[in-house]
Order: C-alpha cells, then sequence, then structure tokens
C-alpha cells in the first residue's frame, strides 16, 4: 500500500533489508545514501539537520509535521546541513513564527537536501526500533525499488569509516568575532559572565556550534582547532583546558583524534561532549559498541549519580560506551558495593557512582546514566583532570538541564575536585 | 529517595459536583490518586460531595464521606479519622480552596494534618496574584502590567496609565468567574462590580491587555529531590483573551522553534521552584507576542487541573498519578513509565501525532446569555481528538461533539449569518471554526483570515488545507473518486458522512466503497515515547497509515461505548456507568475494549479497561474499531444518548450488541407501541397525544385537556419541552418547536399538576428483577428529574404506593425484555401511580442509587449482560432498612450565564450533582444544600413571594423560617397572606412599583433567603429580575414550594443540631 500527501514529486526510500517506502520529495532532486536513523525530538529540526554528527545518516523526525515555523539563518548548528537526506511525514508549506526567514521545504531544496515526506514515519521507527539502524538510500530520482536496493546494498556502511576529518574546520579560529550570532530569544536564562578567564582549545571533529556559545558564555576563550591538529601544537597553545567536541561516525574508525586525547590526557584538563566521550573513555581504557538504534532525541533521562538528580537531555548517538570494560572495580571507592562495574542498573538503584581502575590512569569513575536503558552516559577520571559525558550539554535542539557541565569544566580547570558541586550555570 | 513511612493516613478532598470549569477531570485525576496511594500502602480518606464519582465509590479509599466540602465538615471528617496528611492538590479548585481555609482556620494544626504537594505559602503564592507577580518579578519573568482594585476607582486609575482594553481577573474564582474583558468605561464598571462581588476576598486583578498574543500551557512535574519535566506543552488555536477552557488547543505547542520552547520550558521550571511547589504537577500559562516573541507568565496553578487530565491523555503519562506519588516521597525516576514499562517516569514524553481538543458548550439551554467566548468559561466539556496530522484530529475532534455535526462543516447543516459573518471571525464564538473554513469555501486569504482571527496563520492554513481537500471531492460522484483522494480525503479528517454529503452518497456507502479500494483506517499506539521503545499498554487513536499496530486477542472480548464529552443531560453519570461495566465484564472474564473521546474521564484512563481506543462515537468510528476487534457483544446502554442512538445502526452492520435488544430500546420509545404495553399490563399513565401540526396540536390539548407537557420526540434532557397551560402559550410553543426539530413531530402529555415524581433503577436478567433504589422526587413532576432533588428512600409515599411502583417496573422489565439496567419514572397523583417514562438503559440517577443503597447497580447490570444471573449473585435484600436518608441535589449553572432565567423546568439545566446522607430527610436535604457553593443561610431575612397556585402551601413554611428567628419580606400580594395568618411581614416594592425594591434590596446584602415559585415562563418578570440578582449575589434561591418545605425543614435541622458525618464503608451490610 502506498500514499502520497505531498504535492512534490514521487520519492522512494529502500532499506537495505528490502524495506520500501514510497512518498513526495521535499527538498532538492537527487539521491542519497545513509543510515537511516530516527530523531524523536519535536522541535528543532533545523539544528538536527545542521548537526554535523548526523553526516551519514538519513534523519527521520517522529514528529509529523516538520517545518511550521520555518527556518532562519541563527538557528544553525554548522555551517551548512550534514544530515544525508531528511525524512517527514509532513513538511509545511507555510512557515508561522516571527522568526522565520523561509519555508523549510525552499531552505532544503537550496542546501541541496534529499528529503522525502507523506510515508508513514511511525512505521519506519518501529521498524528501525526493531531491525537496529541500517543503509538506506533515498531517491527522486529512481523509481525502481529493486535498483535501490542493489545501490543501498553496495553502499559502503558507517562501521569503521572515518567521517569526522571532512566535516570539522580545516583552519583553526577563535571563537568569537566571526562566531555566527545566537538568535536573542526574549528570556535567557544563561549567565553570561566577563572577560574570558580560561583559554580552551577545542577539537572540532564535527563540533556544534552551541558548545562554542555555552563555552563562552562560562568564560571561556575558545579556540576551534581542526580534529587532526596534533597534540604539540594544541599544548603550544598553553591553553587551560582542552575540550573533544562531538562528531559523526564510528568512534573506533578516528584513531588519531584518540591518539590526540591520550597526548593530552594529564597534562591540561579535558572535557568530552559525545565523540568526545567515546574518545575520552577509549582513552581510559574503554571499549565502545554501537547500540541497535542509537539516542536521538531531546527527552532522555540521565542520572547523575553524584547529585542523585536525573537531567533530560539532548542525545545523538548511535555508539556508546562499555563502562566495565574499563578495569576491575573499586569496591572501597564505590561504597564498598561489590556489584558488576558493567551492571549500571545496579549502580542506579544502589545510588553510587561505583569507581574502576583503568589500566594507564588510575581511578574512573562513572558518572552519569541514562535510565531508559542503563548504559554508561558520563565519566569522570579521579587521578587525572578529565571527564566526559555522552550526551549534549549544549541542548539546542533539546534541554537546558545539563548546562551545569560548562561550569564544571571550569572548576575543573581551577584545580577543583568538586566539579558537579553545584547548580550553577543554569 | 524512598517513599515516606511517618505518613500512614492521607486525607484528599475532591472536587464537589460538576461545575463549569471543574468537571469530571477530578474524579480522573482524584480516582487515580486513590488507587495509587492504596496500592502504596497509604490509608485513604476522601472527602467529595458528588456522588457520581468513581472516586467515591467505597472500594477505592479506606474511608469514604459523601459530605459537604466545607471547613465545618471536612472538619468533623479530620477530628473522626486523625489522617496524618492532606493532599490538597487532586480536587481543583474546591479541594485546594477548601485546603487553604482549614489551613487558615487552624485545624490542620490542631489536629496535626500535614499539607502534602503544596503547602500553603506554595498555594498561596501561586493563587494571589500579587504575591505571584511579585515572585515572577525576583526571578526575571515577565508578567502583564496590572494592579489590584478593591472598588471601581482603582481600576478607573490603573486603566488611566495603561489604556484600554484591560483583562479583569476576580481572585480566587473558579475558572475565570466574573472576569472578563473591558474595553470602555461602562464595561470595566460592570465586570468590576461583578468580579469584586464574586471574588472571596473582594479582590479583582485589573491588567494590560495581550489580546492576540499566542497562549501556550506547560504542563510541569517537580519532585522532592528538584528533578522537573515537562510532560506537555499546550498550544491555544485561539489566541489570548480566550479562557483556555472555551479554547480549541493541541498538543504539542506547534508554532515554537526550539529555542523559544526551552525559554518556556526554563521559565517554567523557575516558576515551580520560585512558588515552592516541591512535589507534583503545576500548570504554568504563557502568552507569548506574536511579532517579537516576548513572553510574558499569565499564571501557574499549584495543582492538577483541566489541562494536565488532557496532558495525560494526550501523552499516556498519567500526571494525577505520579503527583500522588511523588507528594508522598518518591521521585520521578522511581517510578516506572505505567505505557513502556522499561523506561522511568523521569523524561519528557515524546509524541509523533497531533491532539486537538475542543470545548462544548451548550449556550441553548440558557437563552439571553451572552454567547461570545471571553476569558470566563462557558464550555460544559470537551472532546479530543487525535491524529497524526492537525488536519485529520481536528476533523476528527468537530466529528465527536455529539451536535448533529459530522465534521468541521460540509455536512448540510452549514447555516451561516450572512449579515454578521464578519464578525463570526472577529469575535470569538462557539460557531468560529465553521466560518473560517467557509470563509475559504469563499476563497479568502490565509493571511485575511488570520488577521480578522488573530488565529496563527499555521492553523488557519492547516483549515484552508482541509477546504481544498473538501473541494477536490465536492459535487462529484462518488465512484469516481480514487482510493488516494479518499485516502487524502481521511487524513485530513473528513468523516464518510462527509465525503457522502459532499458526493451525493450516504455513509454506508461511502464506507463500502472506501473499504472495497482498500482505504481503511489503521490504528497506532499512544507510546510516550514516539515508538522509540516497545509499548505494552494498548492505548490506541486511528489514523490512515500504512502499519497497523491493532493486534486482535483470541480472547473473549466486550467493547463498551463511552458517552463523548459531557453537555447537559449527559454527564459523568454516564461515565461512572460505564467504568463500571468495563470494571464487571474484565471480572466476568472480557477482555474489554473502552471506546470514547472526552480526555475529562476515568473512562479514558488506560488502566481502566484491557484496551483504550480514543476515538469519535460515531457509526463509521466504531465500526472501524469493530472490524479490527470484532468483539463478542458492544456495550451501547451505558453511554446515554451517544451509544445508543448507534445502537440500530450497529445491529443492522451484524455488530452484536450486549444486553437489551435495540427493538425492546424501540419499544419504550415509541409511545404508540408503548401505550398498548402499558395498556396490557393494566398500567396508568397520563394521556397523551402525538401532533405534526399546530391544528392536531390544538386537537390533541383539546381531547386532553390542560395543562400539557409539550416536548418535540427524542430529545436529550429535556430539550425544547416545556408545560403548556393555555392554549395560548402552546401555539407559541407551535410556532418555534417547528425550529428546534423538523423532523419530528410534537408529544403532547397531560401534566399532572402537583403530582409527585419518582425514579426506579431497575436491573432484569429476562428472568427477574431487581429494584436498586426508588427515589422520591422533592420537586413535583413538572420540574426535569436532572434538576430534581430526590430522596432515597421516599420519604412521604406510603408503602402500598411503593410496593405498586415496584411491581409496576417489575412487569414492564419482564415485558419489555430488558436485560440489564432501567429506569422508570412515575408521578403519584392522588393515590394513583402513572408510567411517565421507561428507559432500558442506564440513567442520571445510577451511581447515586448505588452510593445511597450500598449496591454498585451498573456492575450487577453489566454481570447480568455477560449473561449472569441474578439469581445466582448475593444481592442485598431490597427491601431492607436503609437507616439512613440519601439525597441528591442537582447544581445549577445560573452564575455562569447571566441573564438567563434560574426557574427550573422541564427542560433540564443543571451540571451536576451533590448528595447529602443522615438519618433523617431534612438533615440529608441541608447537607445537600451546603454541598453547593449558595449555602443554605441560618438566619437574617427571608424573601417570599409565590404564585397563586403555591399561596396556600407557603404559610407554613413562612411560619416556620419565623419560629427560627428569620424576618419575612414579602410583595404585596404574598404579604397580605402571610400577615392574614398572622405572621409579622415587611412589604417590600415590586421592581414596577418603584425604589428601592426587592432587588435593590437583595443587591444590597438585605435578603439571605428567596422563594420565588413563577406560574408558566414569564419573560423579564418580576420574578426574572428577583432571581437573577439572587443568582448574581449568590443568595440562596428557591422557585418551588416543594424545595422551599424541604428547605426550611432542613434549615431548621442545621440550626438545631449539630449534623455529623457519616462514611459510606459505615453503611449497613457491605458488598454487593
Amino acid at each position: 500500500m502506498t500514499q502520497r500527501a505531498g504535492q512534490g514529486p514521487s520519492a522512494l526510500l529502500v532499506l537495505e533489508d528490502g524495506s520500501c517506502f514510497e512518498g513526495s520529495s521535499c527538498g532538492a532532486p537527487g539521491e542519497t545514501f545513509g543510515e537511516v536513523v530516527f530523531n524523536t525530538s519535536m522541535t528543532g529540526y533545523q539544528e538536527v539537520l545542521t548537526d554535523p554528527s548526523y553526516t551519514g545518516q538519513i534523519v527521520t523526525m517522529t514528529f509529523p509535521h516538520i517545518g511550521i515555523y520555518g527556518a532562519n539563518a541563527a538557528d544553525v548548528e554548522s555551517r551548512g546541513v550534514f544530515a544525508a537526506g531528511f525524512v517527514v511525514r509532513a513538511l509545511s508549506e507555510m512557515s508561522s513564527n516571527w522568526r522565520a526567514e523561509e519555508t523549510l521545504g525552499s531552505y532544503l531544496e537550496r542546501l541541496g537536501v534529499v528529503a522525502i515526506e507523506g510515508i508513514d514515519t511511525r512505521r519506519l521507527t518501529r521498524h528501525i526500533r526493531e531491525a537496529g539502524a541500517m543503509r538506506a538510500v533515498l531517491s527522486t530520482t529512481d523509481a525502481d525499488p529493486d535498483s535501490l536496493l542493489a545501490k543501498v546494498r553496495a553502499s559502503t556502511s558507517l562501521v569503521g569509516r572515518d567521517l569526522v576529518s571532512g566535516v570539522g574546520v580545516t583552519e583553526r579560529y577563535v571563537w568569537g568575532a566571526e562566531a555566527p550570532p545566537e538568535c536573542e530569544v526574549p528570556v535567557d536564562t544563561g549567565v553570561l559572565s566577563g572577560a574570558p578567564r580560561y583559554r580552551v582549545i577545542a577539537f572540532d571533529s564535527g563540533a556544534k556550534y552551541n558548545i562554542m556559545r555555552r563555552l563562552a558564555e562560562a568564560g571561556c576563550e575558545v579556540t576551534v582547532v581542526p580534529p587532526t591538529t596534533s597534540a604539540e601544537e594544541a599544548l603550544a597553545m598553553a591553553p587551560h583546558g582542552v575540550f573533544f567536541a562531538n562528531g559523526p561516525g564510528d568512534p573506533a574508525a578516528v584513531g588519531y583524534l584518540y591518539a590526540t586525547l591520550r597526548e593530552v590526557l594529564g597534562k591540561k584538563p579535558v572535557f568530552g561532549i559525545c565523540l568526545g566521550h567515546q574518545m575520552l573513555s577509549l582513552a581510559l581504557g574503554a571499549e565502545t559498541y554501537k547500540l541497535k538504534y542509537g539516542h536521538r532525541g531531546g527527552n532522555q533521562p540521565v542520572k547523575n549519580l553524584l547529585r542523585g538528580t536525573v537531567e533530560v537531555t539532548s542525545q545523538n548517538h548511535g555508539f556508546c560506551v562499555d563502562f566495565g570494560s574499563i578495569g576491575p572495580l573499586i569496591p572501597e571507592d564505590s561504597a564498598g558495593l561489590e556489584h558488576d562495574a558493567g551492571d549500571l542498573g545496579a549502580w542506579v538503584r544502589a545510588g553510587v557512582a561505583p569507581v574502576v581502575r583503568s589500566a594507564e590512569h588510575g581511578r574512573v569513575q562513572l558518572t552519569h546514566v541514562n535510565l531508559n536503558d542503563m548504559t554508561c552516559a558520563g565519566v569522570r577520571a579521579l587521578d587525572v583532570p578529565a571527564f566526559s559525558v555522552q550526551y549534549h550539554p549544549e541542548a539546542a535542539p533539546g534541554p537546558h538541564d545539563a548546562r551545569y557541565l560548562f561550569g564544571a569544566f571550569t572548576r575543573l580547570m581551577d584545580g577543583r575536585s568538586d566539579i558537579f558541586g553545584a547548580r550553577d550555570g543554569e | 529517595m524512598p517513599r515516606r513511612d511517618d505518613i500512614k493516613k492521607v486525607l484528599i478532598i475532591g472536587s464537589g459536583p460538576i461545575v463549569i470549569g471543574q468537571a469530571c477531570e477530578f474524579d480522573y485525576s482524584g480516582a487515580q490518586a486513590c488507587k495509587v496511594l492504596r496500592e502504596d500502602g497509604y490509608q485513604v480518606v476522601l472527602v467529595n460531595s458528588n456522588p457520581a464519582t468513581i472516586m467515591t465509590d467505597p472500594e477505592f479509599a479506606d474511608r469514604t464521606y459523601v459530605e459537604p466540602i466545607t471547613v465545618e465538615f471536612v472538619e468533623k471528617v479530620i477530628a473522626a479519622e486523625r489522617p496524618d496528611a492532606l493532599l490538597p492538590t487532586l480536587g481543583g479548585q474546591t479541594g485546594l480552596n477548601c485546603a487553604v481555609a482549614l489551613a487558615e482556620a487552624g485545624v490542620l494544626e490542631k489536629y496535626g494534618v500535614e499539607l502534602i504537594g503544596a503547602t500553603l505559602p506554595v498555594i498561596k503564592k501561586g493563587e494571589d496574584r500579587r504575591l505571584f507577580s511579585e515572585a515572577m518579578a525576583r526571578i526575571g519573568l515577565d508578567t502583564p502590567c496590572s494592579a489590584y482594585a478593591y472598588a471601581i476607582a482603582d481600576a478607573e486609575e490603573f486603566v488611566a496609565s495603561v489604556g484600554w482594553p484591560v483583562v479583569i481577573r476576580p481572585s480566587f474564582t473558579l475558572g475565570g468567574a466574573g472576569g472578563g474583558i473591558a474595553y470602555n468605561i461602562d464595561e470595566l464598571r460592570q465586570i468590576c462590580a461583578a468580579g469584586i462581588a464574586l471574588s472571596p476576598v473582594n479582590e479583582v486583578l485589573v491588567e494590560e491587555s495581550v489580546l492576540g498574543w499566542k497562549e501556550y500551557e506547560m504542563e510541569v512535574m517537580r519532585d522532592r529531590n528538584d528533578n522537573c519535566v515537562i510532560v506537555c506543552s499546550i498550544e491555544n488555536f485561539d489566541a489570548m483573551g480566550v479562557h483556555t477552557g472555551d479554547s480549541v488547543t493541541v498538543a504539542p505547542a506547534l508554532t515554537l522553534t526550539d529555542r523559544e520552547y526551552q525559554v518556556l520550558r526554563d521559565a517554567s521550571f523557575a516558576i515551580m521552584r520560585e512558588i515552592g511547589v516541591e512535589t507534583g504537577g503545576s500548570n504554568v500559562q504563557f502568552a507569548v507576542n506574536p511579532t517579537d516573541g516576548r513572553v510574558v507568565v499569565i499564571e501557574m496553578n499549584p495543582r492538577v487541573s483541566r489541562s494536565s487530565a488532557l496532558a495525560s491523555k494526550a501523552t499516556g503519562f498519567p500526571i494525577a498519578k505520579i503527583a500522588a506519588k511523588l507528594a508522598v516521597g518518591y521521585t520521578l525516576d522511581e517510578i516506572p513509565n505505567d505505557i513502556t514499562k522499561a523506561t522511568p517516569a523521569s523524561f519528557e514524553p515524546s509524541i509523533d501525532y497531533t491532539v486537538v481538543k475542543v470545548p462544548r458548550w451548550a449556550f441553548e439551554k440558557f437563552p439571553g446569555t451572552d454567547t461570545t467566548l471571553t476569558t470566563r468559561m462557558k464550555s460544559v466539556g470537551e472532546v479530543m481528538a487525535m491524529g497524526r496530522t492537525f488536519p485529520e484530529a481536528l476533523g476528527k475532534a468537530m466529528r465527536s461533539l455529539e451536535n448533529g455535526r459530522t465534521g468541521l462543516g460540509a455536512d448540510g447543516k452549514d447555516v451561516f449569518e450572512e449579515h454578521h459573518f464578519d464578525e463570526h471571525l472577529t469575535v470569538p464564538n462557539e460557531q468560529r471554526l465553521f466560518y473560517i473554513a467557509e470563509a475559504f469555501r469563499r476563497g479568502w486569504t490565509v493571511e485575511g483570515v488570520a488577521e480578522m482571527t488573530q488565529i496563527d496563520p499555521w492553523f488557519i492554513d492547516q483549515v484552508r488545507r482541509m477546504v481544498e481537500v473538501e473541494r477536490t471531492i465536492a459535487g462529484r460522484q462518488l465512484a469516481s473518486l480514487t482510493a488516494p483522494e479518499l485516502r487524502e480525503a481521511k487524513q485530513h479528517g473528513l468523516s464518510d458522512a462527509q465525503i457522502a454529503y459532499l458526493t451525493g452518497s450516504v455513509e454506508g456507502v461511502v464506507r463500502a466503497t472506501r473499504l472495497d479500494l482498500g482505504v481503511r483506517a489503521t490504528f497506532k499506539a499512544v507510546d510516550t515515547c514516539a515508538a522509540e521503545f516497545f509499548a505494552g499498554t494498548p492505548y490506541y487513536y486511528k489514523t490512515y497509515e500504512e502499519e497497523d499496530e491493532a493486534t486482535r486477542s483470541a480472547r473473549k472480548k466486550a467493547m463498551i461505548l463511552g458517552a463523548g464529552p459531557n453537555r447537559i443531560g449527559q454527564g459523568i453519570e454516564f461515565d461512572y456507568c460505564c467504568v463500571h461495566a468495563a470494571y464487571a465484564l474484565s471480572e466476568a472474564g472480557y477482555e474489554t475494549i473502552m471506546v470514547n473521546c472526552n480526555p475529562e474521564t476515568v473512562s479514558t484512563d488506560y488502566d481502566t479497561s484491557d484496551k483504550l481506543y480514543f476515538e469519535p462515537l460515531t457509526f463509521e468510528d466504531v465500526m472501524d474499531i469493530v472490524d479490527v476487534e470484532r468483539p463478542d457483544g458492544v456495550l451501547v446502554t451505558f453511554g446515554g444518548q451517544t451509544p445508543l442512538k448507534l445502537a440500530h445502526a450497529l445491529h443492522d452492520a451484524g455488530v452484536p450488541i450486549l444486553g437489551t435488544s435495540p427493538e425492546a430500546i424501540d419499544l419504550a420509545e415509541d409511545r404508540r407501541r408503548f401505550a398498548e404495553v402499558l395498556d396490557r399490563l393494566g398500567i396508568a399513565y397520563p394521556a397523551a397525544g402525538t401532533a405534526n401540526t399546530l391544528d392536531e396540536a390544538v386537537a390533541v390539548a383539546a381531547r386532553i385537556g390542560y395543562p400539557l407537557l409539550v416536548r418535540p420526540s427524542y430529545v436529550l434532557g429535556g430539550r425544547g419541552m416545556v408545560i403548556a397551560y393555555n392554549e395560548e402559550y402552546l401555539l407559541r410553543y407551535m410556532h418555534k418547536a417547528t425550529e428546534v426539530s423538523p423532523d419530528h413531530p410534537v408529544l403532547l402529555d397531560r401534566f399532572l399538576e402537583g403530582a409527585i415524581e419518582v425514579d426506579v433503577d431497575a436491573v432484569c436478567d429476562g428472568d427477574s428483577v431487581y429494584i436498586g433504589g426508588v427515589m422520591e422526587h422533592i420537586e413535583e413532576a413538572g420540574i426535569h428529574s436532572g434538576d430534581s432533588a430526590c430522596c432515597i428512600p421516599p420519604f412521604s409515599l406510603g408503602e402500598d404506593t411503593i410496593a405498586r411502583i415496584k411491581e409496576h417496573t417489575r412487569a414492564l422489565a419482564l415485558e419489555l425484555g430488558v436485560h440489564g439496567l432501567m429506569n422508570v419514572q412515575f408521578a403519584v397523583k392522588d393515590e394513583s401511580v402513572y408510567v411517565l417514562e421507561v428507559n432500558p438503559r442506564a440513567s442520571r440517577t445510577v451511581p447515586f442509587v448505588s452510593k445511597a443503597t450500598g449496591l454498585p447497580l451498573a456492575k450487577v447490570a453489566a454481570r447480568v449482560m455477560a449473561g449472569q444471573k441474578l439469581a445466582d449473585m448475593v444481592l442485598r435484600a431490597e427491601d431492607r432498612e436503609l437507616g439512613r436518608f440519601c439525597v441528591k441535589e442537582a447544581v445549577m449553572p445560573f452564575g455562569r450565564f447571566p441573564g438567563t432565567d434560574s426557574v427550573l423546568g422541564p427542560e433540564m439545566k443543571s451540571t451536576g450533582e451533590v448528595m447529602g446522607v443522615a438519618p433523617d430527610f431534612p438533615g440529608a436535604y441541608g447537607k445537600s444544600q451546603l454541598a453547593i457553593d449558595y449555602s443554605l443561610p441560618r438566619e437574617g431575612a427571608a424573601f417570599i413571594s409565590v404564585c397563586d397556585r403555591d399561596k396556600r402551601g407557603i404559610v407554613p413554611v413562612a411560619r416556620q423560617l419565623h419560629a427560627l428567628g428569620f424576618r419575612i419580606m414579602s410583595t404585596k400580594g404574598t404579604a397580605k397572606l402571610l400577615q392574614a395568618s398572622g405572621l409579622s411581614v415587611e412589604e417590600v416594592r415590586k421592581v414596577h412599583e418603584g425604589r428601592p425594591n426587592v432587588v435593590d434590596r437583595i443587591v444590597n446584602g438585605d435578603v439571605q433567603l428567596v422563594i420565588n415559585t413563577p406560574f408558566g415562563r414569564e419573560t423579564r418578570s418580576d420574578g426574572y429580575h428577583i432571581r437573577t440578582a439572587a443568582v448574581q449575589h449568590g443568595v440562596s434561591n428557591i422557585t418551588t414550594l416543594a424545595a422551599a418545605q424541604a428547605s426550611v425543614a432542613a434549615i431548621e435541622a442545621i440550626v438545631r443540631r449539630d449534623l455529623g458525618v457519616i462514611a459510606l464503608q459505615d453503611f449497613n451490610g457491605g458488598g454487593a
């Protein structure tokens, strides 16, 4: 059974397992390949499209109406659209918002994004949930499902691919003068400090603009550097701290970034987000694995084991850190409990942040856990100054609950140990 | 953080009777709270005066008190039960106000009762507009500029500084009662005067207007670890200026960018923290300027609300249930998500569909009242619909309203006032959506309509799309429509009935055609998480997509059709019956499937039945579910008229109907055939006739004589029903009646003046009959039974009469072949018993009878319908001595509809009911009056003015009032009569006799009780002015002699005796 809701020419989405969805084109014409994933955020489609972590992925929005508030120049998270393709149930023909500058349809077309509307996105989502994220092709030019299936099966997988080097900046720059302006919304609860107090090097593996904005807000002068920048170069700039950003693809495929982080670790305070978290965890001796269908949305509950509170977070990742793989549990630092270090649910129930011993960098503490599936959402090294989270405290899109982590980074740079001590920066 | 073990017993205060602004959503929230607290091992003590609620079923609490929600009575409950804590946030404004009053009166301190969920300072800060504005300023949030006024001069002064228009909000009133928008000095004076009078603290807030701004609501939860989540955002379709209860609303918020949305989210949390709501749910309302995004905070409610019920149904996140758990110390992450079972409640639901709520109004019941929509809520109910897209959801909502429409116009029932077309767009009113759609049929532009309505252009454009899709099929032959075209129509919310109208076909053919073409409904789960996780709870809505998620189990299944939106004549009582049916059928081994579209109800709680379909109750929508579920039986007789009117079509479509057959239902409604049944059984009934024309009516009247009860056939709640005392009146009625129901004849019955009306609810299994209760009405026949107070057991009927009534009931049930519930209305006049009406279905009084007798009648009936026999059930003896009197009293909404007459008649106007329990009738009646806002006075002056018919009967009433210490005032005629009886009476002027007159005296507060009985239907008479003034000034106002007699006895009971409190659990015996 097929259906077409939009006005555009027909478009096909074919998954590598042969599933086929017929809809209408609602972006640029063309054919695009990628891993098909879904995002459950009800707002923030433009931030999603421009998040470089979506490189190589065809993004499905689970909320049916997309494009209602149009597109604008301020809500972008990078220099362009990185999602390989876009899948929606109903793209709004007209936009209505005081901030809208054009319709989302025209934006997609202008930026060459292949997009499809009018398909049963819930069916697609359920399929991905059950069968896992997989390769797919989205085409407005080839109407033959069999031909598309052959093409998608011949396309490359995300696993093992370095997508980072293609998305980061190639020239270093200082976040500030050239930074895209942040939209002035009428009520901003963010607290801006005065002159920057910290010099921070940010490795741009596909960093979202809002990370830099939040670092700046926390008092950092941020120098954004290409992901291939060496540790020596970075350390030569004498930063107070080094930041490792989010980015696309398989963490196991970006060995150079991992090598850099290993070099920096112990020498300068390190903060990592998303891919940066995976890099830090790998450096601390962890293994990573691919989640069946990832976490993508703005409603993921994360427990901060140190504060005992829950933050609702924005997430976008397909790979995950296996905390238990870092090393053996240190019961005396884990409230005397001897649960399996890898059984995160047990630690959440106990309300204890367990500590394990890594081979090279001493004690590592589990600080944050995703409560939906009890996966690792944040770690902190206790013997070297470093911490990281799997999710996106900078939000954009999504809730601001975890903004305190930017303040935590400044405290880490101040040499304090109680970095999660208070709810600041909110 | 673990639950609190220092609390063992929790007191919950309900919201009392259903009134405008406070409906059965608080039964839903309260029932959930009771259930979840008891599951956790807490003892629950409940006070709620509303017997029609599920929560007051004895099994929902350890101790249930159907008592007035007043400090006086709740203190008695506290003294008797000694609870550790009071949870005040689940009983609406009534419960919250009572909790505040208890705290301020020192009762809570005296008995060591802790307020949990919201403390006194929190409630004050949230509710007191001054404290609230100050709190907002502290956290840097804007509120509209405002000032308090205690006198009109204060308001005038403020307006001088901010300009027109201004919004006036009285402090501490329900649903914005007494509020309004003033555009000029006259309106300002008028609204302020009324608002100051209505406010319990005689205070109104005068506010800068944010008319035309976008309005949003955020449903927030916070636990004692300071974890906060937004359960749901709601955007109002109507711009600021229309009360959110009267607005079409949409979930989630649609027209905000993520940045703007997060601003509202952050602000909501900041407000929770600043106000200090430690645990529970709150509702925060914002206005957003559409041109620059400026945000102002409008208000917050530190309690569950109508919107939280909507949010719960819209997302699957049960706010009240979780609020109750948070109040006893749990944290959000300790509570599992009911739907996914695997993930915690400490998250924010993501939905992958669109939810639309549309209010249901009942202006037709209140002629003369202003029907424009303002900041003062006027709707009596609401429907919710879900679709993947906004047009689909809106279309479904528009056909759920039970107003005779099958969608957003295009159904052959569109009527537009051409001379006032523009006003219907610019001034918010109940018809506005139809005018918007029509504007597009007439080629208007989105910009034009958006500007006139101030509704966001995106919404307006969606309506335009719906009309565009409608146009693609209008005027075409059904056979020429392709599958994609039909699918597109269905995806834009068009009903089969609308498609039939547009193509000149009939609904059944449209259905068959589209099924042939493969255009079938699919069902999607409401799962809180946009399909991210597996959903274990089967809660579905219908759409037209590729994948169908509904799965049919192999179990024996019963489908229960709910009652649809609350409206006058069909309220919570029918939801009560449906919920009981679900419980009983589940116990009888059925898989229960609930279908309903009212988000306020317990029936649409996914916990109530095994499966929930949140769908309109139309033939199309029900059949689509039947096609999937293929139930073994469909229950149509518990949800009032809504499902009953589907009985035939479903039966004809081969759907098995549970219980009483549609033929038997018909037989009872067909007057001629029913008269034959009565003749055969030798049961008397008032002489009657049917007329299709004016001449026929006059002829019938000549045959049976005046007075006559006249009404259109097939009506709900006595719509259009009057008593004609003479030919002149009959002619006037007949002239108007043709407008009421042109397809149906007018029915004329001999009106048994002065007769005592009696209601009986019974269950029949085909072999035997169980009489649930015999109710004697206080008001005599002629007042709609829904508006009349009644008493169990009868307080004045002789045993012989009662025996005859029971005998007739049994004979009728068996003769009609009733399988299930039956309600019979009798009139007793001069020792003769007449049958007025038989309804072989659940009646409005079933919950009251169940509470009063302790026997769950609806459950018994459902078991019978599932095939069990009464003989096999252990039922308490029908004729047992109850040892108490229970009085049900109707609650009238006249205060909400200024200008409408408050006189009672054969057309039902009440919105809800209360019950009073006492060892004797006057005590029970007294309690029932105290349970209503306009409580009985205990001293002061009584104004008495009665029609000639009641002159003789009023004398002892006046004498008794005098003996109780009341001063008596009367107008000339009545005064003369009373003086002749030796009473001292102050004579006051009638309205036309100059001033000061009686109305002035009422307005000035010189009168505490008004007894004014009208004759026939006078318009704009003295009586009208007197009654209206009494309603507006909150003076007890009695319009029948019978009620006057009962009231005076009740006042005596209240004044002379200490009325105790009685728990339902202490009623003799227990269980069914």
